[in-house]
């Protein structure tokens, strides 16, 4: 081994090092949260605000970790998010309803879970196989279009259960033509509602781990570097053999799937459905806190996550300014997060602290 | 086919045009400041209910005439898109990502609509017949088998007219060029001597202007206005756009017709189909882009290494 | 390209935890708390902001009258933007805050939800206009407005009885449950009524194009086209249906009333509308033109609608059911919620929508009113 080699070497195990402590961060300060806000509940120091807001937080923070998948990784921007949360809420809805008090309350939770995930995920990749041959901007009004057509469609369906099996209508619930004992379920326009609430802040902490595990092996994998590849050179990746489409497809059906679980987790905690919520400004929502977070950014995502669905809560005080001062917080951060001359100023201000980082060579 | 269905069936296509035309001027607003700008303007749709707004209480508060009103409106939603662009959008021109922007966007539109909500209230308003930019009984055509509205045709032959005015804008005069140039490659346009700053406020300045147009005729031919009214066109719009080939002008008129007449026929003749026609349009769309991933008229660049 | 922000996310999370911790539920135990939960902001904020506004007419009459037994009431309303989840974030802010009772929430989907949390802490519950049926499903939940499947079949009834109309046209709002609720009974009763339907078509989200469907009507031979739907999209559908040179008889439900408040609307437009309702805002009994009156005064000459009417009304509920059992501000929302379910069942209010009564199932009773409306006003028909 001759000494350029080895100085190779060397850079390659620091990186290396380095990405292991950043991915070790982030599960430790989920965990620390966890521990933390746990701690707060058991001792009684918590508000009612705060303990509602613990789950749907969590669904958020995974929605906002799988879209970071298809926008950071793999560089495509996706609009249709809500479609698969929406495609997760209500298959297990669906699920939970129909097998009611037949299996244990916990086996049928994870049961649920697994379906939202699953029919997601393969809505997911029958959307992905034709969209991902679209670039750009392309890509994400056709993804917005088929999250509008995810919802649309779900309005105008009527589902029923009863003993001669499942009933489907696009008429109405009346015309299901239910036995008397038989219970609707998915009533169009009204949704689902009565889903049992199965969702406790434990379970979507580690739903959230289960995430940041998926997502972060995807990334780190051979598939990973092979998705960033083609992300940073679409063409130059094609031209070495890498699989560019295929390996985008993954990508984008993982995501779609772990947005599906985040649906799931979202359904059983409110126990209400209805399609409005999952319209296209869900899918920007979760697009906020991808960007705000920093694209590829995981541990950013979950913050931006956490800090703006509290922010709106926390500004509850302002009363009719509250949604004004919302929406020009956003736009401050933004700022102060992206714009160049915002940047250059940080880094000046960092310098100068006394306790400030030092400038590093390897980002 | 008998003539009486026949006609319902003009009639429907008539419709589906006046419907589309609507969302032809937004879109071309859209598209303007999408092909010099290169970002996706979210609060397009809500520069337009400002535009409304203003030209509203201009007739109500001021009794000034439509067209005043409409100057007025003009001007106020010049300086809107001017001043949003300096603030908002500039700072963030260099950003590593062009999503930057987009997300930034979003935050001004949430801003117009609760700004809005702060000072016009949230009830809907109308507008009179006489405060209307154009009124009066629609024209009626084959013994009165076909009834057009004023507003459809005024609608059309502004968007004939912008469309005329903007393409020789863009192909004929110096100011024109830069836009093309700053379209083409910023960087090189500016090494070139081009303003490029200013090229950008400009066609930002076009585009409200643009916006504060449609607001007015939107408005006279769908006479209720809330905060929120913006918004559900401006999607509509963007999706015409994209549908025309977003950055072409020509395109976003086609788009935007075609919007209209696939969103009207949907509702006419499929079963349950005003339940699910902006599920068809959806559908459409994504069907014309996988044949043609840049749109009708959009022009497919081949990407080179 | 990872941008770490920690000045940031170290500063808005040391505020979040101020902001979150702070146990801010202080039980002042000299007034009533009463909560309200509503859009005041997104696309249905005019329908939250009417019952703030109609509440807090009501509570500071009562308060300056002296309070309910002696005590004086404190309303406090928090904002929804018409959704489940807000909505739940909502109560759980009034319930830090130390609520007593509920007036809420506004709209039926987010009241549904909340429902199924306020059975869980025994909160008592009055909904202004959550009109879903299962809005009041359970026992600690009443309603003030009329419920969807009620007004259907009342509608039906109506114009079946005064043979108003035989071929009838529906244009609804396809997702929206009020509008679909009203619809699915209307269609149940029509045929006992004789009432032939014709067409039925809907509408969804923020569409404003209805030529269309008013066109598929007209083709029907629909005499008369029922709009169970609120006054923004009927103020476009009238609009619609004359430029398409179409007349018929349009009849809708409460959701109509508000079409002769819309700022600038030509009244003309909406001549000859019938529409069912409990209340409209130029009735000439005492207790209207006074509510009228004072709720133009406080809010720059806004003209209440019937959801204003609606909070007017279950404020003075609530009122009536506390001063029956001599209830004071110490009991907490629990006890308090015990005594009011079977209080809620004994009493009468004479309110601006009329005398109304409870069942325990949460239904109001109380007639509608049938208006017509003629030269920009509501006559009685």
């Amino acid at each position: 081994m001759n000494k350029t080699e080895e100085y190779q070497n060397e850079i390659l195990k620091k990186i290396k090092n380095k990405e292991r402590l950043n991915i070790a961060i982030t599960y430790v300060m989920v965990i620390a949260i966890y521990a933390i806000v746990q701690g707060l509940v058991t001792t009684g120091n918590i508000s009612n605000l705060l303990k509602g807001i613990l789950v749907p937080t969590c669904v958020y923070v995974i929605a906002a970790i799988s879209l970071n998948l298809v926008v950071g990784f793999s560089g495509e921007l996706s609009l249709g998010h809500a479609g698969f949360m929406c495609i997760g809420a209500f298959t297990s809805g669906f699920f939970s309803k129909a097998v009611g008090d037949g299996l244990p309350d916990g086996f049928r939770f994870f049961l649920a879970i697994v379906i939202g995930a699953l029919f997601a995920g393969i809505v997911g990749m029958l959307i992905g196989i034709p969209v991902l041959r679209l670039k750009g901007d392309y890509l994400a009004i056709v993804t917005l279009a088929f999250g509008e057509i995810i919802k649309n469609l779900l309005n105008v369906v009527y589902m029923g259960l009863d003993s001669r099996g499942i009933h489907f209508s696009t008429k109405s619930s009346m015309d299901l033509g239910l036995e008397s004992g038989g219970k609707k379920i998915i009533e169009g326009a009204l949704g689902i509602s009565k889903i049992p609430k199965n969702s406790t802040f434990t379970i979507g902490v580690i739903l959230v781990l289960v995430t940041l595990f998926i997502v972060q092996n995807l990334i780190h994998s051979r598939a990973g570097r092979a998705i960033m590849s083609t992300r940073d050179n679409r063409i130059a990746a094609e031209s070495i053999g890498i699989p560019v489409t295929r390996f985008k497809l993954m990508a984008f059906t993982v995501s779609a799937a772990l947005a599906g679980m985040a649906g799931a987790l979202y359904a059983h905690n409110i126990g209400k459905l209805n399609t409005s919520k999952f319209d296209y400004n869900m899918s920007i929502l979760v697009l906020v806190f991808v960007v705000l977070g920093g694209i590829g950014n995981i541990r950013g995502s979950i913050l931006a996550a956490i800090i703006l669905t509290a922010l709106p809560e926390m500004l509850r005080g302002l009363s009719d300014y509250r949604m004004l001062i919302y929406a020009v917080l956003l736009i401050a951060m933004m700022l102060f997060n992206w714009a160049p001359a915002a940047l250059a100023f940080r880094e000046r201000v960092r310098e100068k602290l006394p306790f400030g980082r030092k400038k590093k060579e390897v980002e | 086919m008998n003539f009486s269905t026949f006609m319902s069936f003009v009639s429907y296509l008539k419709d589906g045009i006046s419907l589309g035309a609507v969302y032809a001027i937004i879109a071309l607003g859209y598209t303007m400041v999408y092909g010099i700008a290169k970002m996706l303007n979210f609060a397009h749709g809500d520069v337009i209910m400002v535009g409304a707004y203003i030209s509203l209480t201009m007739m109500t508060k001021t009794g000034a005439p439509p067209v005043v009103a409409l100057l007025v409106a003009i001007v106020g939603c010049t300086l809107l898109g001017v001043t949003i662009e300096f603030v908002a959008y500039r700072p963030l021109r260099k950003a590593s990502s062009p999503l930057a922007v987009l997300i930034t966007a979003i935050g001004v539109s949430y801003l117009l609509q609760n700004l809005a909500l702060k000072i016009f209230g949230a009830g809907p308003e109308s507008i009179r017949d006489e405060q209307k930019i154009i009124s009066g009984s629609p024209v009626v055509l084959f013994n009165g088998q076909l009834a057009i509205s004023r507003i459809t045709i005024l609608i059309v032959i502004c968007i004939i007219i912008i469309m005329c005015a903007l393409t020789w804008f863009v192909n004929r005069t110096r100011r024109g060029h830069a836009m093309l140039a700053v379209s083409e490659d910023r960087d090189a346009a500016q090494l070139m001597g081009v303003n490029v700053n200013g090229t950008i406020s400009l066609t930002f300045a076009i585009g409200s202007a643009l916006a504060a147009v449609a607001g007015v005729l939107l408005f006279s031919a769908y006479p209720s206005l809330t905060p929120y009214t913006g918004s559900m066109p401006g999607i509509k719009a963007f999706v015409a756009a994209v549908f025309g080939g977003i950055g072409s002008i020509p395109g976003a008129m086609i788009g935007g017709i075609l919007l209209g007449i696939i969103e009207n026929l949907a509702k006419a003749y499929i079963p349950s189909g005003s339940q699910v026609s902006d599920a068809i349009v959806f559908a459409v769309l994504i069907f014309v882009l996988l044949i043609r991933p840049a749109g009708l008229f959009g022009k497919n660049i081949q990407e080179k290494v | 390209m990872k941008k770490t922000n920690r000045f940031f996310v170290a500063l808005t999370s040391m505020a979040m935890a101020a902001a979150l911790l702070a146990p801010s539920s202080v039980f002042a135990a000299d007034t009533f708390k009463i909560g309200g939960i509503g859009p005041t902001t997104g696309g249905a904020a005019a329908y939250g902001i009417a019952v703030r506004n109609g509440a807090e007419v009501a509570v500071q009459e009562i308060n300056e009258a002296g309070g309910i037994n002696g005590y004086q009431i404190e309303f406090r309303m928090e904002d929804d933007v018409h959704d489940a989840e807000k909505s739940v974030y909502a109560y759980n802010t009034l319930k830090d805050w130390g609520m007593q009772l509920l007036l809420g929430t506004v709209t039926s989907d987010p009241c549904i939800a909340v429902a199924s949390y306020a059975v869980e802490d025994n909160m008592f519950l009055l909904t202004p206009s959550g009109s879903a049926v299962d809005c009041v499903a359970e026992d600690n939940a009443f309603r003030v407005c009329f419920s969807d499947p009620d007004q259907g079949a009342k509608s039906a009834e109506y114009i079946g009885t005064h043979d108003i109309a035989t071929k009838v046209a529906i244009l609804y709002k396809g997702d929206d449950p009020y509008s679909t609720g009203i619809t699915e009974s209307f269609v149940g009763e029509a045929p006992n009524q004789g009432l032939e339907i014709v067409a039925s078509d809907a509408f969804i989200g923020e569409n404003t194009d209805f030529k269309v469907q008013l066109q598929k009507a007209k083709d029907a031979g629909a005499e008369l086209v029922f709009l169970p739907i609120y006054y923004g999209p009927a103020s476009l559908i009238l609009q619609q249906a004359k430029e398409i040179d179409y007349s018929p008889i349009f009849f809708g439900c409460d959701g109509l009333d508000g079409i002769l408040g819309i700022e600038n609307f030509d009244t003309s437009l909406a001549e000859g509308v019938m529409l069912l309702t409990p209340f409209t805002a130029n009735a000439e009994d005492e207790a209207t033109v006074h509510f009228v009156e004072a709720y133009e005064a406080a809010f720059n000459g806004l003209i209440p609608i019937q959801f204003a009417a609606d909070a007017y009304d279950g404020i003075y509920a609530m009122k009536a059911a506390l001063e029956s059992f001599g209830a004071t501000p110490d009991m907490d929302a629990s006890e308090l919620c015990d005594q009011m379910k079977t209080a809620m069942t004994e009493i009468t209010v004479d309110g601006l929508t009329g005398s109304i009564t409870w069942e325990a199932t949460g239904e109001p009773t109380k007639e509608p009113k049938a208006v017509i409306i003629t030269n920009g006003e509501y006559e009685p028909m």
